[in-house]
């Protein structure tokens, strides 16, 4: 017991990335469930830590408050983006994100009270394990339940095929928005919570590459299902960590290891573990799982 | 009446690919739409289904205006249809597929599936499996996409019918299909009219449309060049001349 | 003034062959190639090796810079796309695989090179100026413009005029008929990626000998306003591309002249609140082709 108390110690910061990244995966799985394939959370993960430091430093609010309202904000600005773009797809839709995404972190850079190029320092660390891996259960849990009630089915049938689901009363922009605003709140919640783990911030950590980076760790673990993303984001967050004996060569075995997961586990990393389930079941002839 | 087009026009470009057409469904029958591939007849079912706008003219579907509505409200008041080449959705189950179906008539269950034990409507579920059934579907979680092609076309029409419409129409539902699966689809089209049912019919298949139709429309270059009962428009000129060259013409 | 707008056709040029390549893979196979800044990079470090190894002419150097980054491009074609093409991924895969592809590479080059600046050796850069009516340019950029424009002239002699071009035009609009008409496909393909990956290659080069200073992750900020480009322009237009180039290089020396010098930052934002604008209200951009979906 000892044991595991020295290793969450010595490991307490990567333990707590681990469950904000896997919390910002599932904030993309659930636009990529519904066929929407964003790049702007990193956006939204901005706004949620902006607005909770801020509001932790400036106005003394307390922390669950202030990812409260950092989620309401960035819902509140997923909405016109989402109605801004919902008619467009796949490449262009990431594309119309990604310059979204730039936007927020040139707003953040020229904004006064946000502490420019610089951001904002001193923020009260009051981030603890157990609030991010109780937001990261019940986010799962809700995602999950979800995915097999209508509203599941509906994103379902949009990713799958929207002009068909349309013609079964799915209202399409009604469901692509709630998908896009239910990612950006939990991003927004994942930023708040990361902003007061890190004691610093600033507009360079939520740019393009932390986009992308999100989006892998969604892909990556695989998409059908709440635990690829999870999974995705504890195994590629670890990886720098279990890597680090490479030193130098760590990124150039990422960088492989993520060109073979791609390449050869067409549905990404948590095949491995449910292929043997997954084939037995279909043996059976059942796909209707979970 | 039940579905009425009045001189609906589309263009695309320069091309006119539905030109001035009137049409007048009457409840309860089975209407054909026939006519050379090109002719139009799948652009004035998306423009009907809400899939395309038109340009000018009026669709009135129950003597209500539904010219401007989109897709999933034109399935809410009973207007349900199937794709030519089927769209279904391949990664879901057959069963799931019907489920998504029935969307327009089900409750949200969200809030009750946020309950560990909270169950899913077994009514919706029974029904469904129950259309598969009738649709000759035997197994229900088997992934769509991995259907038999006759298969997939009859989950189509499952899946069309499970929201309990008024009006079906079908694009092409006969298509590659055999004598047998033909005459099945015969026979359901007759019990579905049977129980109050609708139906648009467009196909190529002439055998179908004579033996099940009371009415057919003729299109051509996007225009109606016929109407009528469906021997008037075997004998027609007008419509030889429209299909010279093509083997289908019995 | 003459100055500037002289500066914003260099910067534009620099943007147009960068993102024609870019926008010629995208057009033939419906992917976001986010290795081209690789090769953009890739390029430069090439002109440098030939330079310092062998005491090269830069001109030489620029040659060698697009004949391997060429052939690189296709090797990067080999490893990181052909196997998802074959099993019929979607295009997601495809930009993730080059993005670990990306990683690899960077990180090699950082090893090697280290990640600061870089420069060409000492006199193997023209320094002349030229004097034109009253301004007075400097020669290498206007090496780079006549260059680029000559790269561009020679990129749509083939397209259009020849039978790989018409090759690689059938592939863009409609693979599968493509290849029952006959078409070479890994051919073509192989050809598309030879020519975007050069014409990258040697905008890096171009882009380096001007400025004199290289680094591994210089093709990154160039990747972003590919993407304006590309959607100003017209998503897979390649006079689209070179049009939306330009009139981002002029954009932005604008707002450089006429934005207070705090407010420099707002520029970068214009660029991407123009994509914005572009996509939301004209998808297509200004010569691309229409997106439908119909049923």
């Amino acid at each position: 017991m000892d044991a595991l108390g020295d290793f969450l110690r010595v490991y307490q910061t990567t333990i707590g990335v681990i469950g904000i990244n896997a919390l910002l995966a599932l904030s993309v799985w659930i636009t990529l469930y519904a066929g929407q394939l964003t790049l702007g959370n990193a956006a939204f993960m901005a706004v949620g830590a902006y607005a909770s430091a801020l509001l932790g430093m400036r106005l003394g609010v307390p922390l669950p408050l202030g990812l409260a309202l950092g989620a309401l904000l960035s819902a509140a600005l997923a909405l016109p983006l989402g109605l801004a773009v919902f008619r467009l797809r796949g490449v262009y839709l990431a594309i119309a994100t990604i310059g979204f995404g730039e936007v927020v972190r040139v707003v953040l850079l020229t904004l006064p009270f946000t502490g420019k190029a610089l951001g904002l320092n001193g923020i009260p660390p009051i981030t603890e394990l157990w609030h991010i891996y109780l937001s990261l259960v019940v986010v799962a849990y809700v995602l999950w339940r979800v995915q097999g009630s209508t509203v599941g089915r509906a994103w379902a049938a949009i990713r799958e095929d929207e002009v068909a689901a349309a013609s079964q009363g799915i209202a399409i922009r009604r469901y692509k928005l709630a998908a896009f605003i239910a990612g950006a709140a939990i991003a927004a919640w994942a930023g708040g919570l990361s902003a007061h783990l890190n004691f610093s911030i600033e507009p360079g950590d939520f740019g393009f590459t932390r986009a992308v980076q999100i989006l892998v760790f969604a892909v990556v673990g695989s998409t059908p299902s709440v635990a690829g993303p999870i999974f995705g984001a504890t195994l590629l967050t670890a990886l720098p960590e279990i890597l680090r004996p490479l030193k130098e060569y760590r990124d150039i075995f990422a960088g492989l290891i993520l060109m073979g997961v791609i390449i050869y586990l067409p549905r990404g990393l948590v095949t491995l573990i449910e292929l043997r389930k997954t084939r037995r079941l279909q043996e059976i002839g059942a796909a209707d799982v979970a | 009446m039940l579905l009425e087009c009045e001189r609906i026009s589309r263009r695309f470009g320069g091309v006119h690919a539905v030109a001035d057409v009137d049409l007048a469904v009457a409840p309860g029958q089975v209407f054909g739409l026939i006519g050379p591939n090109g002719a139009g007849k799948t652009t004035l079912v998306n423009l009907i289904s809400g899939h395309l706008r038109v340009d000018s003219g009026a669709i009135r579907f129950a003597g209500a205006d539904v010219t401007r509505l989109a897709p999933h409200e034109l399935s809410v008041r009973g207007v349900a249809r199937t794709f030519q080449g089927v769209r279904l959705f391949k990664g879901l189950s057959a069963l799931e597929n019907v489920l998504v179906g029935r969307h327009a008539r089900m409750r949200s269950d969200v809030l009750r599936r946020l309950w560990p034990r909270g169950a899913p409507d077994r009514l919706d579920r029974e029904r469904a499996g129950l259309l598969l059934e009738r649709v000759g579907l035997t197994r229900p979680y088997a992934l769509a996409g991995g259907l038999a092609y006759g298969d997939q076309r009859r989950l189509e029409i499952a899946r069309a019918l499970a929201s309990e419409p008024r009006l079906l129409i079908l694009d092409e539902p006969a298509a590659g299909m055999n004598l047998a699966e033909s005459t099945r689809l015969r026979d359901l089209m007759r019990a579905l009219v049977a129980e109050g049912l609708t139906i648009v019919l467009i196909e190529h298949d002439v055998r179908l449309v004579m033996d099940t139709c009371e009415r057919v429309a003729v299109l051509n270059f996007g225009r109606k060049i016929a109407e009528g009962p469906p021997a008037e428009i075997q004998a027609s000129r007008a419509v030889r001349e429209a299909y010279l060259g093509t083997e289908d013409v019995a | 003034m003459a100055e500037q707008l002289y500066n914003a056709i260099f910067v534009g040029s620099i943007y147009a062959l960068f993102a024609v390549g870019f926008a010629l893979v995208f057009s033939v196979l419906d992917i976001l190639n986010l290795a081209h800044p690789v090769v953009f990079m890739l390029g430069a470090f090439v002109a440098l090796f030939f330079m310092s190894t062998f005491g090269a002419p830069a001109a030489l150097a620029a040659v060698m810079a697009f004949a391997v980054t060429g052939v690189f491009g296709i090797f990067l074609d080999r490893v990181a796309f052909a196997p998802l093409r074959r099993r019929g991924a979607p295009p997601l895969s495809a930009m993730i695989s080059s993005l670990g592809f990306a990683i690899v590479v960077i990180r090699l080059m950082e090893l090697r090179y280290g990640p600061d600046l870089t420069s060409y050796p000492t006199g193997s850069l023209p320094q002349t100026e030229v004097q034109i009516g009253d301004a007075r340019l400097d020669l290498l950029r206007l090496l780079v413009i006549g260059l680029a424009i000559l790269l561009m002239a020679g990129l749509t002699y083939l397209v259009r005029a020849t039978q790989l071009g018409r090759d690689i035009r059938a592939l863009a609009e409609n693979p599968r008929a493509a290849r029952l008409l006959g078409v070479d496909v890994d051919r073509a393909i192989a050809a598309t990626f030879f020519i975007s990956s050069g014409l990258g290659g040697v905008a890096g080069a171009l882009l380096g000998f001007a400025y004199n200073a290289i680094y591994p992750q210089m093709g990154t900020p160039y990747e972003l306003k590919a993407f304006t480009v590309m959607v100003v322009g017209g998503m897979g237009s390649l006079p689209g591309a070179v049009l939306g180039a330009y009139i981002l290089g002029i954009g932005e020396i604008a707002a450089l002249v006429f934005l207070p010098a705090d407010l420099a930052e707002l520029r970068d934002a214009l660029a991407f609140g123009l994509l914005f604008l572009v996509l939301v209200i004209r998808p297509r951009g200004l010569l691309g082709h229409p997106i439908a979906d119909r049923a």
